[in-house]
C-alpha cells in the first residue's frame, strides 16, 4: 500500500508547477549569492576629521589613521557640529577630534587629549571603530616618545607579557567557511519545513483528502508516505550544496560526508514531522504557512547562525536547547571545520533522534480520520 | 464609491470570520519582536575559556580571576597538558584556551619578559577576533597594573564617546531590523494569496463578471490587511517601547508616517505575487520562503550592507526593508525628523507606484 501511496505523492509533487524547480533553483541561488553578503568583517570605516590644531603632529597622526586602511577619510570638518552633520547623514562612521594644542601639550609632557566619537546605533560596529582607532593612537604615541626619547629609557625595565594569539580551524577567519554549511541548513529546513506543512492541509482544500479518510490506508503509513518524499528531496538539496561548496567556494568538509548525511537523515525527518503536524491542524493552507513561518523564523534565529548562542540570555539559551535547527548547525559547523565524528556529538545525536521520533508521533497521533 | 465600500466590507468579513487566522496574524509580531529583540546580540559575552598553567602562581592566579571576572568570560576548566587542547576544541567544551609559560611569574621578575598563548576556535571568525581583543585587552591590563603608578608623562589619552548609543545595547541596533523584516514578511504573506485564492476558489469569475474596476478590488483587498498591519504596527513599537526599552528618540509621528508607507509598500509586493502566480501554494512559498532570506540578509539587518561586494549592493537597494530599516534606525535612535529620511521616502513611496502599477498590468480581466 506504501508503494501506491509514494508513487502518488511523487507524481503529486513532480508534476506541481512550481516545487520541482524550487527544489533546485531555491539552493542554488542561495549558495550563489548570500555567502558574499554574510560576512560582519568590518573592512574600512568612514572617518571624519576635526584639525584644531594644525601641527605636525596632528597631520601625522591623521596621515597614520589613513594608511591603516580601515579609515577613508570622508569628511575633514572645522567643528564638532558640522562632524556631527556628516555622521547624521552616514556619511562617516566616526569623528576624531585633535583639540588646540594638542602638539605643544604634549611636548610640555601635559598629557594630550583626543576625542573619538564613534556612531553606536550598531554598537558592534562602533565599538571595532573605536578600538582600532585607539589602537592606532597607542601605536602613533609610541611611535613619538621613542623619536623624542633617547632609546636607552625605561621601555625594557618594563615587564612585557608578550601575547601570541592563534586561530583554530579557521586560521585566516574566513567567514565564508562559516557561513556555507551554515546556509546549508538554512535552505533545507525551509524547504524541508515549508513543503510538507503545505501538503496534508492542501489536500484538506482541494477535498482529496476525503478519499484518504474513507480509504483503508493505516495512519503511519500515511505519514510515512508523506514523510519519504521529503527525506529524498532533502538529501538531493544537501547534496546540491556540497557540490556547490566544493565547486564554487573550494569548502570540503574536514570530517566525514557520511556523518553529516547521517544526522542529516535523522534532521530531515525532525523538521518534516513538525511541517505534518502544523499541516494536521490547520484549516486553511494561511494558516499553515503563518504557523509555519513563525517556527522557521525562530528557529533560525535562535540557531546560533547569525548571532552567538553564548551572549543571549539565560532563558533564550533554554530555547535554543529545544532548537533542532541549532544542533544540526553545530554538526554541520564542527564537521566542515574541525572535522568532528558522531561520538564527540552524541549529545546532538541523541537530541536530534529524540526530537525526530517526537514529531513524527506526534504526526501520526494528530491525523485524524474523522472531522 | 458605494461599491468600493461593500467590497471593503467583503474583504473585512472574509477575515474577520477566520478567528484563528487573525489570532495567528497578530499573535506572531508579538512573540518575535520579544524574543528577537531580547536574544539577539552579536556582543561576545560569557565565552568558556580553558587555561593551562603549569607553574600556578600568584601572577597566573591573577591574570585567571581578571579574566574569569570580565563578563566576556567563564573559565571553565584547567588542563595540565598541552594534549588535553585538541578535544578541548573537538569537544567544544571552551572557545579559547590560554596558555601560560612555564614558571611565569618567576620568568617576569626576573627576565621581565613572559609568555602567554592565546588559542581561539575559529569556527566564527566573528566572535574570535573578539574575544581575542578582548583577553588580550585583559592581560593588558594587569601588566599596567604591574608598571605602575609610574605613567609617562608623554601620553596622549583618548576621550571616547559613543553616540546615540552609549551603552552599546543590542537591542537597539536589532529593534528597527526585526521591525522591518516581520512587517514585510507578514504583510507580503497576507497578500499575496488574496487574489489567487479567488482565483482557486472559483470566486475570482464572479469578481471579473462584475462592474468592479481591477484599481477598486485592489484597494478593497489591501484595505482590511493594512488596518491589521497597523494594529501589529502598535503591538511592536508599544512593546519595543516598554519591554525592550529601545526609545522613540525622534518624532513619534515621521516614525508612523514612515511605517504606513512601508506597510503599503509590503502589501503591494504581496499583491504583486498573487496577480503573478497560479496558486496558494505557490503564492505562499515565494512570499514566506524566497522573500525570507533576501530580506534577512540584505537588510542591513544582520549584517552590514557597505561591505558587501559592490553587486549586492545594488540588488539590496531593491529590498524595501533595507530603506524602512535605515528610517527607522535614523528617527528612532539616532532621533532626527522626516527631513533626514526624505531618500528614504521617496524611495519607498516610488515603489509602492512601481509595485501597484504592476499589479495593475498583470491583473488579468479575463479568465486563462
Amino acid at each position: 500500500m506504501l508503494k501506491y501511496l509514494l508513487r502518488k505523492e511523487f507524481k503529486q509533487i513532480l508534476r506541481n508547477a512550481v516545487l520541482p524547480k524550487m527544489i533546485f533553483v531555491f539552493p542554488f541561488m542561495v549558495l550563489m549569492v548570500f555567502p558574499w553578503a554574510a560576512s560582519y568583517e568590518i573592512k574600512s570605516l568612514n572617518l571624519s576629521v576635526i584639525d584644531n590644531d594644525h601641527s605636525t603632529y596632528s597631520r601625522q597622526l591623521t596621515q597614520k589613521i589613513i594608511s591603516s586602511n580601515y579609515f577613508k577619510l570622508t569628511d575633514v570638518s572645522a567643528n564638532y557640529k558640522q562632524a556631527l552633520k556628516s555622521i547624521e547623514k552616514n556619511e562617516s562612521d566616526i569623528i576624531l577630534e585633535i583639540p588646540v594644542n594638542f602638539e605643544k601639550d604634549f611636548v610640555n609632557r601635559q598629557g594630550s587629549k583626543v576625542m573619538i566619537s564613534a556612531n553606536a546605533v550598531n554598537g558592534m560596529k562602533g565599538g571595532i571603530g573605536m578600538t582600532y582607532l585607539t589602537s592606532i593612537l597607542a601605536d602613533f604615541n609610541v611611535g613619538i616618545i621613542q623619536r623624542l626619547l633617547p632609546s636607552t629609557t625605561s621601555i625594557s625595565a618594563v615587564p612585557i607579557i608578550q601575547i601570541d594569539s592563534q586561530y583554530r580551524f579557521n586560521p585566516h577567519l574566513n567567514y565564508r567557511v562559516f557561513m556555507v554549511p551554515a546556509l546549508m541548513v538554512m535552505i533545507l529546513t525551509l524547504l524541508c519545513g515549508f513543503l510538507p506543512a503545505v501538503s496534508i492541509v492542501f489536500e484538506k482544500e482541494l477535498g482529496t483528502m476525503e478519499q484518504i479518510n474513507v480509504s483503508p490506508v493505516p495512519k503511519a503509513t500515511f505519514i510515512l508516505a508523506k514523510l519519504i518524499p521529503f527525506w529524498l528531496i532533502g538529501f538531493i538539496v544537501i547534496t546540491i550544496g556540497f557540490i556547490i561548496a566544493w565547486v564554487v567556494y573550494g569548502l570540503i568538509p574536514a570530517g566525514y560526508f557520511s556523518t553529516i548525511y547521517l544526522f542529516a537523515a535523522i534532521y530531515i525527518l525532525t523538521v518534516s514531522g513538525l511541517g505534518l503536524v502544523i499541516s494536521n491542524y490547520a484549516h486553511t493552507l494561511q494558516q499553515a504557512m503563518f504557523v509555519v513561518f513563525f517556527f522557521m523564523l525562530v528557529f533560525i534565529m535562535l540557531s546560533g547562525l547569525y548571532t552567538p548562542i553564548d551572549s543571549m540570555p539565560e532563558w533564550a539559551k533554554w530555547i535554543a536547547a529545544f532548537n533542532p535547527l541549532k544542533h544540526f548547525m553545530f554538526v554541520m559547523r564542527s564537521v566542515y571545520l574541525k572535522g568532528s565524528n558522531p561520538i564527540q556529538m552524541l549529545n546532538e545525536l541523541l537530541a536530534l533522534i529524540g526530537f525526530a521520533v517526537f514529531f513524527n508521533t506526534w504526526a501520526v497521533l494528530s491525523y485524524r480520520k474523522k472531522n | 464609491m458605494k461599491q468600493l465600500m461593500s467590497f471593503i466590507r467583503k474583504e473585512f468579513y472574509h477575515i474577520l470570520r477566520d478567528r484563528t487566522t487573525m489570532l495567528i496574524l497578530l499573535g506572531i509580531p508579538v512573540v518575535q519582536i520579544i524574543l528577537f529583540g531580547f536574544a539577539l546580540t552579536t556582543e561576545v559575552k560569557n565565552t568558556q575559556v580553558a587555561v593551562l598553567a603549569p607553574s600556578n602562581d600568584e601572577a597566573t592566579e591573577r591574570i585567571i580571576e581578571k579574566i574569569n571576572a570580565s563578563a566576556y568570560f567563564d573559565v571553565v576548566e584547567r588542563i595540565h597538558s598541552n594534549n588535553e587542547i585538541q578535544p578541548i576544541f573537538r569537544d567544544s567544551k571552551a572557545k579559547l584556551v590560554m596558555v601560560f609559560e612555564d614558571h611565569f611569574a618567576q620568568k617576569l621578575k626576573q627576565t621581565g619578559v613572559t609568555h602567554i598563548q592565546l588559542l581561539a576556535d575559529a569556527t566564527d571568525p566573528n566572535a574570535a577576533t573578539s574575544f581575542t581583543f578582548y583577553a588580550t585587552n585583559i592581560i593588558n591590563s594587569y601588566q599596567q597594573e604591574l608598571i605602575g603608578q609610574n605613567v609617562n608623562p608623554y601620553q596622549i589619552t583618548p576621550e571616547v564617546k559613543m553616540l546615540y548609543n552609549p551603552q552599546m545595547i543590542g537591542a537597539f541596533n536589532f529593534v528597527p531590523g526585526v521591525l522591518g523584516m516581520i512587517l514585510i514578511l507578514i504583510c507580503a504573506m497576507m497578500t499575496s494569496i488574496a487574489i489567487v485564492r479567488e482565483k482557486e476558489m472559483g470566486t475570482m469569475e464572479i469578481l471579473l463578471v462584475s462592474p468592479m474596476k481591477p484599481i477598486y478590488i485592489i484597494l478593497s483587498k489591501i484595505t482590511p490587511y493594512f488596518v491589521l498591519s497597523c494594529i501589529n504596527f502598535t503591538t511592536i513599537i508599544l512593546l519595543s517601547v516598554f519591554v525592550l526599552k529601545v526609545p522613540v528618540a525622534g518624532s513619534f509621528i515621521s516614525l508612523v508616517a514612515v511605517s504606513l508607507l512601508y506597510i503599503f509598500v509590503s502589501l503591494a509586493l504581496g499583491l504583486l505575487i498573487s496577480t503573478m502566480t497560479s496558486s496558494q501554494q505557490a503564492a505562499m512559498l515565494i512570499s514566506g520562503m524566497a522573500l525570507m532570506i533576501p530580506v534577512m540578509l540584505l537588510s542591513g539587518m544582520i549584517f552590514p550592507i557597505e561591505n558587501m561586494p559592490m553587486p549586492l549592493q545594488w540588488f539590496s537597494s531593491l529590498i524595501p526593508a533595507k530603506w524602512y530599516i535605515s528610517a527607522v534606525k535614523t528617527i528612532m535612535i539616532k532621533g532626527l525628523g522626516i527631513t533626514s529620511v526624505l531618500k528614504e521616502v521617496a524611495i519607498l513611496g516610488l515603489m509602492s507606484v512601481v509595485l501597484v502599477g504592476i499589479s495593475l498590468k498583470k491583473f488579468k480581466v479575463r479568465l486563462e
